[in-house]
């Protein structure tokens, strides 16, 4: 465990922005995917210690900010449905909806309970098999291989009653569909560090060769922060763009084969909605024909309404990063972590959080 | 008698008597207890410290320790935190039907030894069983009586600029055993929680020179240190270098996505104190079995009163802000 204080040291910290400072000459604009990574420079303090050339976005890398309202409004009708246990993860229960929240659902005697991990979720099928219990699958290649794990587990122990609501989504998609857009100019972008350590760095180099975009996988220490930053300007200042790792221990460039294979084997790829970008073809993973039993929304007749985003929240701009927290005239006036407006100032990865609990130092 | 507790274990009938008889008094007894009286009768003079607090935990044993345990240090460290000697705790089980008996006796086994160590004693007590759902597994109240020695003056209120701002050793060892346990993660090197009684510490360094103590439980050392600078209306200033986190901790935290400064500690307190004195309180806690990991991680100042302000690791600085809800693993 050794390495983990390397990743932290000072010294080797300062000479890695010394650096930085050194090589950075033309104004360039990074965007930090993950809502992980965003923690991490702020509360490390790294926006503080750039030159004035760079400029940090956050991306849409928060699986629970991203969660559209279309979708949650499906998970918390069924929250209403009689017979029905609904397992989320915590951050998932406060999000308000259009009309209501989880939490809301739950105080009014809708069976909801948060869990850990998808063990958790299994268990309490086992114990009620009069009910069934509907995961609420949100999340990014991350969590996906986990849930894909607990379905195959669920069928070989004939548990009957386990359902999965599938919202969740891929990475590499929904950047092309960001680039696409065009609404915000970027020279790089650090790619996300746990997607990674799945889906390896290849599923990105379409973004330096047809964007001409530079790239660096990064972990979530400040050094490897700081040297995926380090990387970006190399390329820039040399004009050689492709995807680098900045984050060795923890990713392959082909990823982690068991994994994919997990996944592959239960999802296949189809549309996701992603709140503030909506619809983005094959960025989504939904159940595979074979595991059409365990699916929420082919088992269970939901209709939630349409949907609606909270007044004067400007969620879908700030994950699309063409605003900031700062731009919402709600930020610290009526929402606030203890009272939320969207959802990205619930999540702990919301960049409305983060830019709330770090505030003024932290950014720099 | 039967293996788990029952409901009529708690109905005040022979099967309840058995159980505070067997389980509870024959293990904790004193003369004070012993007596069984409606209200146990004490002996005490001087400037009284009174605290209560309800345990719940889950998983109910962890290592390094468990709700019984927990429910005695939490509460002997919540008077010593003022300054008192712990004198006297009472001890209220609900119990939720089923419990095992071996669980149940080895947590009060494990409730006398904490009380043992601590030098105080169980006067008086409650049990209830209640309806499988009602609780989870085992709630257990305390609350404690303490005696504040002459000349000393600590209170959240005390801190003045120019203070040391002193750790009694590691932060967050107790938040995340408790968290890879129910998660069911595993390290190589197995995070032990830290829950552990504090007073004898605290009678070694207490002084006027003390001035603000507390013991950094649910929240973490950040809502401790926000908690003292909202109270004492001054500003603090810590160094990220000079906390003290273990490996294993920390490699946790980097997994799970959490900030060591916002993990729960249960045999850990924090002292704001005259700077000429810090060195030798220093010395002194250092000397103490729980307080070998103390350093000094900061001082009070008289600049943004009522906000905690890091110098990172980089020597850039952050907030440190109150938390906010529940602690949650990263989905990323
Ligand atoms: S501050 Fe609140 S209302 Fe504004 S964008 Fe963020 S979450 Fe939405």
């Amino acid at each position: 465990m050794k390495f983990i204080d390397d990743y932290r040291d000072p010294k080797l910290g300062q000479r890695l922005i010394d650096r930085i400072q050194h090589l950075s000459t033309t104004p360039v604009r990074f965007m930090e995917f993950c809502g992980g990574h965003t923690v991490a420079i702020f509360r490390h303090g790294i926006r503080q210690l750039l030159p004035r050339t760079i400029e940090m976005l956050s991306g849409p890398g928060c699986p629970v900010c991203v969660t559209a309202n279309q979708d949650l409004d499906k998970a918390i009708a069924l929250a209403r449905q009689p017979g029905v246990i609904i397992a989320s993860f915590g951050d998932m229960l406060r999000v308000p909806g259009s009309h209501s929240s989880l939490q809301q659902a739950k105080a009014e005697g809708g069976d909801v309970r948060v869990v850990y991990s998808t063990q958790d979720a299994l268990a309490i099928a086992r114990e009620n098999p009069d009910k069934a219990l509907v995961f609420i699958g949100i999340g990014f290649e991350t969590t996906a291989p986990t849930i894909a794990a607990s379905i195959i587990q669920a069928e070989a122990e004939g548990i009957n009653n386990y359902y999965v609501l599938s919202f969740h989504k891929l990475c590499p998609p929904v950047m092309k569909a960001i680039l696409d857009l065009g609404e915000v100019s970027l020279s790089g972008i650090i790619c996300p560090g746990h997607v990674s350590a799945i889906i390896g760095s290849h599923p990105y180099d379409f973004i330096p060769q047809d964007y001409g975009i530079a790239c660096a996988v990064a972990g979530f220490e400040p050094l490897d922060i700081l040297l995926s930053i380090d990387m970006l300007i190399n390329q820039i200042e040399t004009e050689q763009y492709r995807v680098e790792i900045a984050y060795r221990r923890g990713v392959r460039p082909e990823g982690n084969h068991q994994a994919l294979k997990l996944m592959d084997s239960v999802f296949e790829t189809g549309d996701a909605n992603w709140r503030g970008i909506g619809i983005v073809p094959a960025s989504g993973l939904k159940l595979s024909q074979k595991y059409q039993r365990f699916d929420a929304e082919s088992n269970f007749a939901i209709d939630p309404g349409p949907a609606r985003e909270p007044a004067g929240c400007i969620c879908g701009s700030i994950l699309r990063g063409i605003s900031t927290p700062a731009d919402c005239r709600l930020f610290k006036n009526s929402c606030t972590p203890e009272d939320p407006v969207g959802p990205c100032m619930v999540s702990s990865e919301g960049a409305c959080a983060t830019y709330y609990h770090y505030g003024d130092t932290g950014g720099g | 008698m039967a293996d788990r507790v029952l409901l009529a274990h708690g109905s005040g009938g022979k099967l309840s008597h058995d159980l505070v008889a067997k389980s509870l008094v024959a293990v904790l007894g004193n003369t004070i207890l012993d007596r069984l009286d409606d209200s146990a009768v004490l002996e005490a003079s001087g400037r009284l410290a009174f605290t209560t607090d309800s345990y719940t935990v889950s998983p109910i044993f962890f290592p390094g320790g468990d709700i019984g345990k927990l429910s005695v240090c939490g509460t002997v460290n919540d008077l010593a935190m003022s300054g008192a000697a712990p004198l006297y705790l009472s001890l209220s089980l609900i119990i939720e039907e089923g419990l095992p008996l071996a669980e149940l006796e080895t947590i009060v086994a494990s409730i006398h030894q904490a009380a043992s160590e601590a030098g105080v004693q169980i006067v008086t007590g409650d049990t209830k069983v209640v309806n499988q759902g009602s609780a989870d597994k085992l709630f257990i109240n305390t609350s404690g009586i303490g005696i504040i020695p002459e000349g000393l003056d600590i209170a959240g209120a005390n801190a003045r600029p120019g203070d040391k701002v002193i750790i009694s050793g590691t932060i967050g060892d107790h938040g995340i055993a408790i968290m890879s346990q129910r998660e069911g993660i595993e390290f190589k090197v197995p995070i032990v929680s830290d829950c552990a009684p504090l007073n004898k510490l605290v009678a070694e360094i207490v002084s006027p020179n003390v001035h603000c103590l507390r013991d950094p439980t649910r929240g973490g050392l950040a809502a401790t240190l926000n908690e003292l600078a909202g109270q004492s209306r001054v500003g603090i200033r810590i160094d990220e270098v000079s906390l003290p986190v273990e490996e294993a901790v920390r490699a946790a935290c980097e997994l799970l996505g959490f900030d060591p400064l916002y993990i729960a500690n249960e045999g850990k307190l924090v002292a704001m104190v005259a700077p000429d004195e810090a060195e030798g309180i220093l010395t002194k806690m250092r000397q103490n079995k729980y307080g070998t990991g103390a350093a000094a991680i900061g001082e009070v100042v008289s600049d943004h009163p009522g906000r905690v302000i890091m110098k990172t690791r980089l020597g850039s600085s952050r907030i440190v802000d109150m938390p906010v809800g529940e602690l949650l693993p990263r989905i990323c």
